[in-house]
């Protein structure tokens, strides 16, 4: 069971993508895993073939006990056995740490078929899973008609009616892996109920041989009806309870705010979206995002993580972005490197991230590692957000709206769109004037947005 | 205590004698309610039991003597006009629209209208084109007025008096087909609830969503899917406005599919308002698009077959609800 | 004798006849002036865009008001065209709260909800200008049902236009007025225009008072720019209904000075028209009639209309500083039952 995220302390394994006898890949998804937050998939670090699933669907088990047997050329050896260590300092930031040994990057998951670069970029700029297109060009060469024409039909999007969406984000089923019964082959209802049934049908065989002290908990997935997520939504409540009350009891929080003059940055957008096309038209929290990165490499004590008495600094940027849930809870995946991607590039990140947040569709490595997370609360109407430190980072930024508020500059008053930037800093790793520091470099940074 | 065997206009009727019995605030007018006993026979007897002063004949003047009774309505009294049909009713809607539903909001909460206004609505009967169409949506429409269809014998007979005791107007609509309607009635025990739906039949697979005269029709075509193995749940709007949203929503919440039957055209229609407010708060419950069926657009024509061709009948419900189970065939 | 409508002149007088008919006059003269003076200043007021909406004047034609209402007391009721500034005024309803409902403030007598077109003060019996040309009439006919069936001694006085005169619903209620022998005073104010109709162009028969007859009530043709005419045509009108005469009409033949409304650039009208008929001003006329009876002095007259000029000033500081309502209480008096705003959820 691997640690998806600095708090967690068990999991319960959803759901195997995989089967004794199948070939794996690094880098493939092998199973999805609920934490008390949200549905995460989990990635295989080893490659060969399955031997045995050691955990049922439906089973609790805590962080580092073994799921799977992997025979990697010829022997059998513990998938985690890295993790598998005993698992002292379940809170502590440690999980985190060995998560990142185990996996610095995370790897885009192998393309069978043939493909360009710029088919490649193509398809991950539109969010098109190469595996599933068929290749019409020579010898099954995928090309760039290809890959607009699925991007086109919605090739991510299955037809499904309204309530089977909903259904399957609680039932953790990928639509696009249920064949759809109604009118023009729409995904009902009825067609994800089957098919969780039909995943949850294999379990007891494997359940024998699941670890007996696995702490038992019963299968989250209760089909059929509504009150099914409560037990999730309130599981995650107390998660976020339990760790944001030791970020107060911990951390020595200090508050700065700034108010930033958006004109530039908003012209620039409205500019550069003109250039793309509606689906990749970028929104201000790409440029927002980008300045703090930037602004966190320039003035570097508030990015990395409060260790062992310590501040440690983070191997590159990784901002963390607060996405709340639509049934309530929060999930902070990571776009990676932030500092080296270019707005729109940022934008595509993001969007693919938040989209996957809100469907539990995250893999674990997307959700943990980061090193500085931003919150923006713009969307929901407020000025200003004045957050609480994710532990074991340094510091948490702030959103709120963009607005139209009366501005003076050089003695002349008018109306510009403004946003209220603040910064949550832990004040064992910093002070004021490094905080200070920070916020004016965003403020900069975000007045040339063409040099971001 | 027993129940009686009555029927839908005698229901209305005994409601009609309670009400001029219990207060002398109340009285009846209309066209011909007196002798002739109303032109569909509900006020039958009355002005025999009550005289000509409570039990009024009016002149065919829909809109003076709608009008006087909302000013009667204003003085205090508690008037209930009866108008024949609903399409006559359009030569009192000005005053229906622009006093009774205005003169609280317009006076600045000085004035109260407490009137009920009666009104047969609804095809079936080769009366044609001027006298069987149903525009209830139309008074659905309308902020300030309440609007009730009863569709049974117990509404039929329960809903007046909570209607007098509102102090708004109320419009009532009485199918003309239910008139004959007959069966068992329990005695009244206590005021009736005029502001919720009612599940009048519950099922699994599929909510029909129906009000007044479709009701019978609706139940038919429940009986006919049982029998294919789909469940139907039957919601009885009974007040058209405000819509019970809570029922509606809880129906849907289980079912996941919803059908709405009803007898108006389909283009601006109450069904088209229970669709919407559907979609707006339970379209992460829907399993299908919803259905509507409604009176084919086409003034209401005399001829039995294309009477029946025109409006909504329980096998086209039936097939509607098939068509949203995904039931095909 | 009304004790419901203001009497800004109160000189005591004592005993005689001539004191009390001569108080009487002075009391009318300023019903006149109240209204003459507001809706002079409405006129000003819309210039300056302080109020808006269609605004309807009653310069000229305020001998109908301040003699029909006289003839009224505070039990009767009253129902009132858009046209009733002065019908408001006269019977009582306070100048501060007219004028604050033509600001649409919320200590106007609608609570801003109604405007000019729709002044509604149920203490005093005032139901409402009615906007729809017509529709006030069956409404009326209800009060006067409500009165006749409990039995009580008031009468309905209904104002409308001879526009509304050609609408099925003055036809329809008067017919049934008569049916019913209903207590209701059918006041209809000929100004010759139904807008910018005239009254040759709208009706086949132009001598109202004559149709009005033929649905079998008394109907008198009175001269609606001499106040004590109308007074007198109405008390005597009064004096049949309460007697369980049922339903009377007076056709107060009457000039509007100023166009339709705010809106209306009076094209139709020729000037000299207006000239011919402002001879005929229902205010000069009684203060002649006063004067020459030595009823009337510069010195009275000057403080009477100082009086009229005062109050509507007040009436307009007040409407200036008073609160507006709340927005959040936009869906306020739309019905009592609670749900009934589906937008309220």
């Amino acid at each position: 069971m691997p640690s998806l995220g600095a708090d967690m302390e068990a999991g319960t394994l959803q759901e195997w993508l995989v089967a004794p006898g199948d070939t794996v890949t690094r880098g493939d998804v092998i199973a999805v895993v609920e934490t008390d937050k949200s549905a995460v998939e989990v990635e295989c670090f080893e490659s060969g073939t399955v031997g045995r699933l050691l955990v049922a669907p439906g089973t609790r088990v805590p962080v580092g006990a073994p799921l799977a047997l992997i025979e990697a050329a010829g022997r059998e050896t513990a998938a985690r056995d890295r993790a598998a260590a005993p698992v002292e300092q379940p809170a502590a930031p440690r999980p985190r740490k060995a998560g990142q040994e185990a996996a610095p990057v995370p790897q885009p998951p192998v393309v069978h078929a043939e493909a360009g670069p710029l088919v490649r970029h193509l398809a991950d700029e539109r969010g098109v899973d190469l595996t599933a297109v068929h290749g019409s060009g020579p010898g099954g060469r995928i090309t760039r008609a290809d890959v607009e024409g699925t991007a086109h039909e919605g090739g991510r999007r299955p037809r499904a009616t309204p309530y089977a969406r909903r259904l399957a984000a609680e039932l953790r089923v990928d639509l696009g892996t249920v064949r759809g019964t109604g009118r023009d082959g729409a995904v009902r209802g009825t067609d994800v109920r089957k098919a969780a049934h039909l995943r949850a049908g294999p379990a007891p065989a494997a359940a024998e041989t699941a670890a007996p002290s696995a702490p038992a908990r019963a299968p989250l997935p209760v089909p059929g009806r509504a009150g099914a997520a409560e037990p999730a939504a309130a599981a995650m409540r107390r998660a976020i309870g339990d760790l944001m009350s030791r970020a107060n009891r911990e951390i020595p929080h200090y508050y700065l705010a700034t108010t930033i003059d958006m004109s530039a940055a908003l012209a620039w957008l409205r500019a550069r979206n003109r250039e793309l096309p509606v689906g990749e038209r970028m929104l201000p929290a790409a440029l927002l995002l980008k300045a703090v990165a930037t602004a966190a490499v320039e003035v570097p004590g508030l990015n990395g993580f409060w260790q062992d008495g310590g501040f440690v600094p983070g191997r590159g940027v990784h901002l963390g972005f607060v996405v709340s849930l639509r049934n309530g809870g929060l999930a902070a995946p990571v776009v990676r490197d932030a500092d080296s991607l270019a707005p729109a590039r940022l934008m595509t990140r993001l969007k693919d991230l938040v989209e996957r947040a809100r469907r539990g569709r995250l893999r674990g490595t997307e959700i943990t590692g980061g090193t500085l997370t931003v919150s923006s609360l713009g969307d929901q109407g407020v000025e200003a957000v004045y957050g609480v430190i994710y532990p074991p980072q340094v510091a948490l930024v702030g959103f709120g709206a963009v607005l139209e508020r009366p501005w003076a500059d050089h003695g002349m008053i008018g109306v510009r769109p403004v946003v209220t930037a603040t910064l949550s800093a832990d004040h064992r790793a910093s002070d004021g004037a490094v905080g200070a520091r920070f916020l004016n470099a965003v403020d900069r940074l975000l007045q040339k947005p063409e040099n971001l | 205590m027993a129940t009686a065997t009555t029927t839908y206009r005698e229901a209305l009727r005994e409601a009609l004698r309670e009400a001029l019995s219990a207060d002398d605030r109340v009285f009846l007018m209309g066209e011909d309610v007196g002798k002739y006993g109303g032109s569909f026979g509900v006020s039958l007897g009355l002005v025999e039991e009550f005289g000509p002063e409570r039990v009024r004949d009016t002149p065919l003047s829909e809109s003076a003597f709608v009008g006087t009774g909302i000013g009667a309505a204003i003085a205090g009294m508690r008037p209930v006009v009866e108008v024949m049909t609903v399409n006559f009713s359009l030569l009192a809607l000005d005053q229906i629209l622009n006093n009774a539903a205005t003169l609280r909001h317009m006076s600045g909460g000085q004035l109260s209208v407490p009137v009920v206004i009666r009104m047969t609505t609804g095809a079936g009967r080769q009366l044609a084109a001027q006298h069987s169409h149903s525009l209830e949506g139309w008074y659905a429409h309308i902020p300030g007025i309440r609007v009730l269809a009863p569709a049974t014998l117990e509404d039929a007979r329960g809903m007046l008096a909570p209607a007098l005791a509102d102090p708004d107007p109320v419009v009532i609509f009485e199918h003309g087909s239910l008139y004959n309607v007959s069966g068992e009635l329990a005695p009244v025990e206590g005021p009736l609830d005029v502001a919720s739906a009612a599940v009048r039949r519950s099922g699994d697979d599929v909510t029909l969503l129906t009000y007044g005269g479709s009701l019978p029709k609706v139940l038919s075509a429940a009986d006919l899917l049982a029998g294919e193995g789909i469940s139907a749940e039957v919601v009885d709007l009974r007040s058209l406005r405000p819509l019970d949203d809570a029922t509606i929503m809880a129906s849907v919440a289980r079912t996941h599919r919803a059908v709405v039957v009803d007898e108006g055209w389909r283009t601006g229609s109450l069904a088209a308002e229970v669709s919407a407010r559907i979609t707006e708060q339970a379209f992460y419950e829907l399993d299908a698009p919803v259905g509507r069926v409604c009176s084919a657009e086409v003034p209401i024509p005399y001829a039995r077959h294309l009477e029946e061709a025109a409006l909504p009948q329980a096998e086209g419900v039936a097939a509607a609800a098939r068509e949203a189970v995904g039931h095909r065939g | 004798m009304s004790t419901s409508h203001r009497k800004p002149a109160k000189p005591a007088h004592h005993g005689t006849h001539q004191d009390a008919a001569a108080k009487h006059h002075r009391d009318l003269l300023a019903s006149m002036l109240l209204i003459r003076r507001f809706e002079e200043r409405c006129v000003e007021l819309y210039s300056a865009a302080k109020i808006r909406g269609f605004v309807h004047l009653y310069i000229g034609e305020e001998a109908v008001a301040a003699g029909v209402l006289d003839a009224l007391g505070p039990a009767d009721a009253v129902v009132s065209t858009y046209r009733e500034h002065g019908h408001a005024l006269a019977r009582g309803v306070p100048t501060d709260a007219v004028m604050a409902e033509m600001y649409g403030k919320a200590t106007g007598c609608s609570r801003g909800r109604g405007g000019s077109m729709h002044l509604f003060d149920t203490s005093r019996r005032f139901y409402g200008g009615n906007a729809i040309v017509g529709g006030g009439i069956p409404l009326a006919a209800g009060l006067a049902l409500a009165e006749k069936m409990r039995g009580g001694p008031g009468a309905v006085c209904c104002f409308f236009g001879d526009g509304a005169f050609a609408e099925g619903e003055f036809h329809e209620t008067a017919n049934l007025a008569v049916l019913w022998g209903l207590p209701l005073l059918l006041a209809c104010e000929n100004n010759l225009y139904a807008m910018g109709t005239p009254l040759r162009a709208e009706h086949g028969q132009t001598d109202l008072a004559m149709r009005a007859a033929s649905y079998g009530m008394p109907a008198w043709a009175v001269d609606g720019m001499d106040v004590l005419a109308v007074e007198d045509a109405a008390r005597r009108a009064v004096e049949g209904i309460r007697a369980g005469h049922g339903p009377y009409f007076l056709e107060l033949r009457t000039y509007r000075f100023r166009a339709h409304s705010m809106y209306d650039p009076d094209r139709y009208r020729d000037k000299a028209e207006v000239e011919h008929w402002r001879t005929r001003d229902p205010v000069m006329l009684l203060e002649r009639r006063m004067r020459s009876a030595g009823e009337l002095d510069d010195a009275s007259y000057a403080e009477l209309d100082r009086r009229c000029t005062d109050e509507v000033d007040r009436a307009v500081a007040a409407a200036e500083a008073a609160p507006v309502e709340p927005v959040g209480d936009l869906l306020r008096y739309v019905g009592t039952v609670p749900g009934d705003l589906p937008e309220a959820r």
